[in-house]
């Protein structure tokens, strides 16, 4: 593993690093770096990104058209390549958000029964 | 997917970026530097992978590893610039020959004919089987009743020759076809300029109407642009010209000279002066025909047949049972192509074999190669390359290869193109169609990658089975070659030894059919010997005719050999119809009579049919021809004396085989033909002679005086030391001093005509002897290669050995054995497939058996000499090999 933190961190499920990514771009354009420290921060730093499995993401999801990219400058005056959502990108997230909201559901009652 | 929309350094630099970031949000956290940079690359994880997976995702590696490989290919090949040189030069070779023997096939045998919907074209062909005769011709009445048969759409006889034209800038002598009106519209051809006939005109005689080709538009009438509606006079008869062929119309003929059609003249083939449209006056062919759209051959073929036995019925006087008259629908294309086909497909089949040989031969060189980069490969392979990326290596190296040699050898083809046509005989059909177009060249690529795979399989395969340990291990030797290698190789040269003793075989029976042709008992003697053509006028009424009669033609006939007797060097003069021509005729200068015996009664379809010449009695000792028994005729046989006849041998062997044919009498005409000859009598056999045929030495044949019988299509033959340049002029004056209006033309010695009646023959035997000289050549270096491989791998045993006191000459023979068992294990299977190959080849062989164990046995021995000397080399160099250096070769 690369990283050595203090806590465990939990390991993403496959498939739903695209999800995230999505979801975080809804707020406007971000770079790739943006979009880690997003996500880690959003989970309130639970979920594990290994920064690196960020990029070849971007690039399926450019190449499906569901994000666009275009280099500019950060914040902080770097060149940087920012990645927008585009119109199919927005419909693939509101049905990736749906199916996920099924699924959770669909697994939660499951051990919830198992619990009771 | 396989072309990259992102480059991999803008991906690098996004990475790069995203590091940049990191560190900077790092150093605000109160990180230094260091640390920042070195915890932001932790987070990130492995740079490379996420670059190789990028790599991957966004293009096809197999691309790119094809690219790799062409790469270092390329750089393999130009590293040993001999080897490339050898190799690309023997592909060039096979591919270059290859693809020249195709453009012919393809413009022969594949293409349509140039006409539109040509799967509708017929030749319709009417045979008597009964009597043993085929392609007897059709009657006028016959023509109609098929073109009203509902079966075919037009049907058209196409007859012609040549023809006098005045009326252009100066009188020429252009050969002319003689169709009904319908001819275009059944094509489906047009005119560039005017109109063409109306196809429904019935006119029974020559309409008044003629087109002419571009050709003579552009050359005797210079391109007149008021060329329609000019007068132009065809033997004294006139005519007007109404319209101009297109430069690429071209009649459906077999060759050059029948395809060169310059006018066209619509008749009805009923009016003078053809005879009188009777059933059994079987006299046009060919026929052609266009199949009414929607019906197959098949049922065209049965629908005819229905109304050929109708027709039996109806008129059983004219269409004897015995005679079973048949019409037979053969697609034009086949009868234009003619038998070449089966030339063609043995030179196609030739040049495919000497194209495999070549693979075979690369694919050896190859090998040895490959064996000594077998250290390369095993090395590769340990740190951790595919076997299939191996095998794809050196299959791309095979496949550069043959694509350079495919490319040089099309280049060489078509630098030579010019040259090359040149050497191929004009009587090839549809020569002027033959190109360098995209199915040649789609050929030539095609046959490029297969010789590519197959010669680029055979290391390739090799490649994938090493043993790693072995190669490994064989410490510092650049050359191990394992001893499936070995064998491989020694299965090859095997191969390529069967593969060039069939070619040579296949070139063996065919050199021997020539040399058989050309030992031939002529039974003529065609030294010294010339012909020049004249032609008297056939004007449309015979009643013009000034020449219609013997009597009428033999002063003319008489004063031209008188006066052709004065030119210089002539020492003997005589005249003939064109079918007295020997060999230097087409078909349509034979004259095919019925033949009536008197005493036996014949039906008037049943009739044998014989070839007759006419000529002068000086003909037979002009051309040395030798008179068994009788007498021939001479001056005195004229037109007041009784007709007589002179038989060759066959005629007598044929007619009267138990029987004097001195004596009886004998007469040939056209059924309905409305002049009447009296009865001949044979006066004299003469010794067969190949006038008609070389190949053929039995033919049926007759000769008439000249003076008794009347004919058109003069040919005037003169023996003696002649000036063949001078001749022709000298002999025109001369007749056109008796006759003005005469044209004279067509000289040829008649060697000239003796070498283009071999010349197809001539053709296909040299590019057979040619490719199986290159394939000799290529089995030589072949051995070559393996035995001298042999000897160096063995230096070390070898010097061994001698060092043991082994004798030299002992060692020379354990060589040379190892060399004689692949050359005869080669034979041996060539043999078999010879064998095989002859039997196909059977029909353009004479007078030699396919088996023929002469052939058979020294061409196996000439195989076996080459490869011996091609292992002696590499075997002396053994010899001399010093014990002392040969035991310190490691």
């Amino acid at each position: 593993m690369t990283t050595q933190d203090t806590r465990e961190r939990l390991e993403l499920l496959q498939g739903t690093l695209d999800l995230l990514i999505l979801r975080t771009l809804i707020f406007g354009a971000q770079h790739g770096q943006g979009i880690a420290r997003a996500i880690q921060q959003t989970s309130d730093e639970e979920l594990l990104v290994e920064h690196g499995a960020l990029y070849p993401a971007l690039q399926r999801l450019e190449e499906r058209k569901w994000i666009s990219a275009k280099w500019g400058i950060s914040r902080n005056n770097r060149k940087a390549r920012f990645y927008t959502l585009t119109a199919a990108g927005r419909k693939q997230l509101v049905r990736e958000t749906s199916k996920w909201n099924r699924l959770t559901a669909a697994i939660g009652r499951i051990l919830e029964s198992e619990e009771g | 997917m396989w072309r990259r929309t992102r480059k991999a350094s803008d991906f690098g630099a996004e990475i790069e970026a995203h590091i940049a970031l990191e560190t900077e949000r790092l150093q605000e956290q109160g990180f230094s530097y260091e640390d920042a940079r070195s915890a932001a690359r932790l987070t990130f994880g492995n740079v490379t992978r996420v670059q190789e997976r990028f790599y991957e995702a966004s293009r096809w590696p197999e691309w790119d590893h094809f690219w790799q490989d062409g790469r270092y290919a390329a750089r393999m090949l130009r590293k040993s610039p001999g080897f490339t040189a050898i190799a690309v030069l023997t592909i060039a070779l096979g591919i270059g020959a290859a693809t020249a023997i195709f453009s012919v096939v393809d413009a022969t045998l594949l293409h349509p004919l140039p006409y539109p919907h040509p799967e509708q074209l017929v030749s319709v062909i009417d045979d008597l089987p009964g009597v043993g005769a085929q392609d007897v011709g059709m009657s006028v009445p016959e023509w109609h009743d098929f073109a009203r048969s509902g079966i075919f759409e037009y049907v058209s006889p196409l007859g012609g020759g040549d023809v006098n034209l005045t009326g252009s800038s100066q009188p020429t002598r252009i050969l002319f076809a003689a169709v009904p009106p319908n001819y275009f519209a059944l094509l489906g051809a047009e005119p560039e300029l005017g109109r063409s006939f109306n196809p429904e005109d019935a006119t029974p005689g020559f309409t008044l109407e003629v087109l002419i080709s571009d050709r003579l538009w552009k050359g005797a009438f210079a391109s007149d642009p008021r060329i329609l509606g000019k007068n132009i006079r065809l033997d004294n008869d006139l005519y007007q010209i109404i319209g101009v062929m297109p430069a690429g119309f071209h009649d459906p003929g077999r060759t050059a000279a029948e395809r060169s059609t310059e006018l066209w003249l619509a008749t009805g083939f009923a009016g003078p002066p053809a005879p009188d449209p009777l059933r059994a006056s079987h006299f046009l062919a060919p026929v052609i025909a266009r199949i009414k759209p929607g019906l197959t051959m098949v049922e065209a073929q049965s629908g005819l047949d229905a109304l050929v036995a109708s027709l039996q019925n109806e008129f059983p006087e004219d269409y004897p049972l015995q005679s079973a008259w048949r019409v037979r629908l053969v697609p034009l294309k086949q009868t234009v192509v003619g038998d070449v086909r089966q030339s063609l497909i043995m030179l196609l089949g030739a040049v495919g074999l000497v194209l495999l040989i070549g693979c075979v031969n690369v694919a050896n060189l190859l090998l040895a190669r490959a064996s000594a980069r077998g250290r390369e490969m095993a090395v590769r392979q340990a740190l951790g390359a595919e076997r299939s990326r191996l095998v794809w290596q050196l299959l791309s190296e095979g496949l550069l290869l043959s694509l350079l040699g495919g490319i040089v050898g099309i280049a060489i083809l078509f630098c030579a193109k010019e040259f090359l046509l040149r050497i191929v005989p004009d009587s090839l059909p549809r020569l002027n169609e033959v190109s360098i177009s995209w199915p040649v060249l789609l050929f030539a690529l095609l046959a490029t990658v297969i010789a590519g795979v197959i010669f680029g399989l055979a290391p390739a395969w090799h490649a994938g089975r090493v043993d790693l340990n072995y190669m490994l291990k064989q410490e510092g030797r650049g050359s191990t070659g394992s001893g499936e290698q070995a064998r491989t190789r020694r299965v090859l040269v095997v191969t390529e030894f069967a593969l060039s003793l069939v070619l040579m075989i296949a070139a063996g029976l065919l050199l021997r059919s020539f040399a058989d042709l050309l030992q031939v008992q002529l039974g003529f003697n065609p030294q010294n010997v010339l012909a020049v053509r004249t032609w008297l006028p056939i004007p449309n009424d015979p009643a013009t005719d000034i020449y219609r009669t013997p009597a009428q033609a033999a002063p003319f006939l008489r004063e031209v050999l008188r006066r052709g007797r004065t030119l210089p060097g002539v020492e003997e003069i005589a005249m003939g119809d064109s079918a007295a021509l020997p060999l230097g005729h087409g078909r349509e200068d034979l004259n095919r009579y019925p033949l009536l015996m008197e005493g036996r009664e014949a039906p008037s379809n049943g009739a044998p049919l014989v070839d007759a010449s006419i000529v002068t009695p000086g003909y037979f000792h002009l051309l040395g021809m030798t008179l068994l028994r009788g007498r021939l005729f001479g001056e005195a046989d004229d037109e007041k004396a009784p007709a007589v006849v002179v038989i060759n041998e066959t005629f007598a062997r044929t007619y009267w085989p138990n029987e004097n044919p001195v004596g009886q009498r004998i007469k040939i005409r056209m059924p309905g033909d409305r002049t009447t000859f009296a009865w001949n009598t044979v006066v004299g056999v003469l010794a067969d002679s190949r006038t008609e045929s070389l190949t053929d030495p039995s033919v049926p044949e007759m000769y008439m005086s000249l003076y008794q019988r009347p004919a058109k299509d003069l040919a005037i033959f003169m023996r003696g030391r002649l000036d063949a340049a001078a001749i022709p002029v000298e002999l025109r004056e001369q007749v056109q001093a008796v006759n003005p209006e005469l044209p004279v033309f067509g000289a040829q010695t008649l060697h000239e005509a003796l070498a283009g009646s071999l010349a197809a023959r001539r053709f296909s035997m040299e590019i057979v002897g040619l490719f199986a000289l290159t394939a000799l050549l290529l089995a030589g270096m072949g051995i070559y290669g393996v035995i001298s491989y042999l000897v160096s791998e063995r230096t070390h045993e070898i010097g061994i050995r001698l060092a043991l006191g082994a004798q030299r000459h002992r060692i020379l023979q354990m060589i040379l054995r190892q060399g004689l068992g692949l050359a005869i294990a080669g034979a041996a299977i060539g043999l078999v497939g010879a064998l095989i190959v002859a039997h196909l080849m059977a029909g353009v062989l004479y007078g030699v058996r396919p088996a023929d164990p002469v052939t058979f046995g020294v061409v196996a021995l000439l195989l076996i000499a080459v490869a011996l000397l091609a292992c002696y080399i590499p075997a002396r160099r053994a010899i001399r090999v010093d014990p002392l250096v040969a035991l310190r070769h490691e």
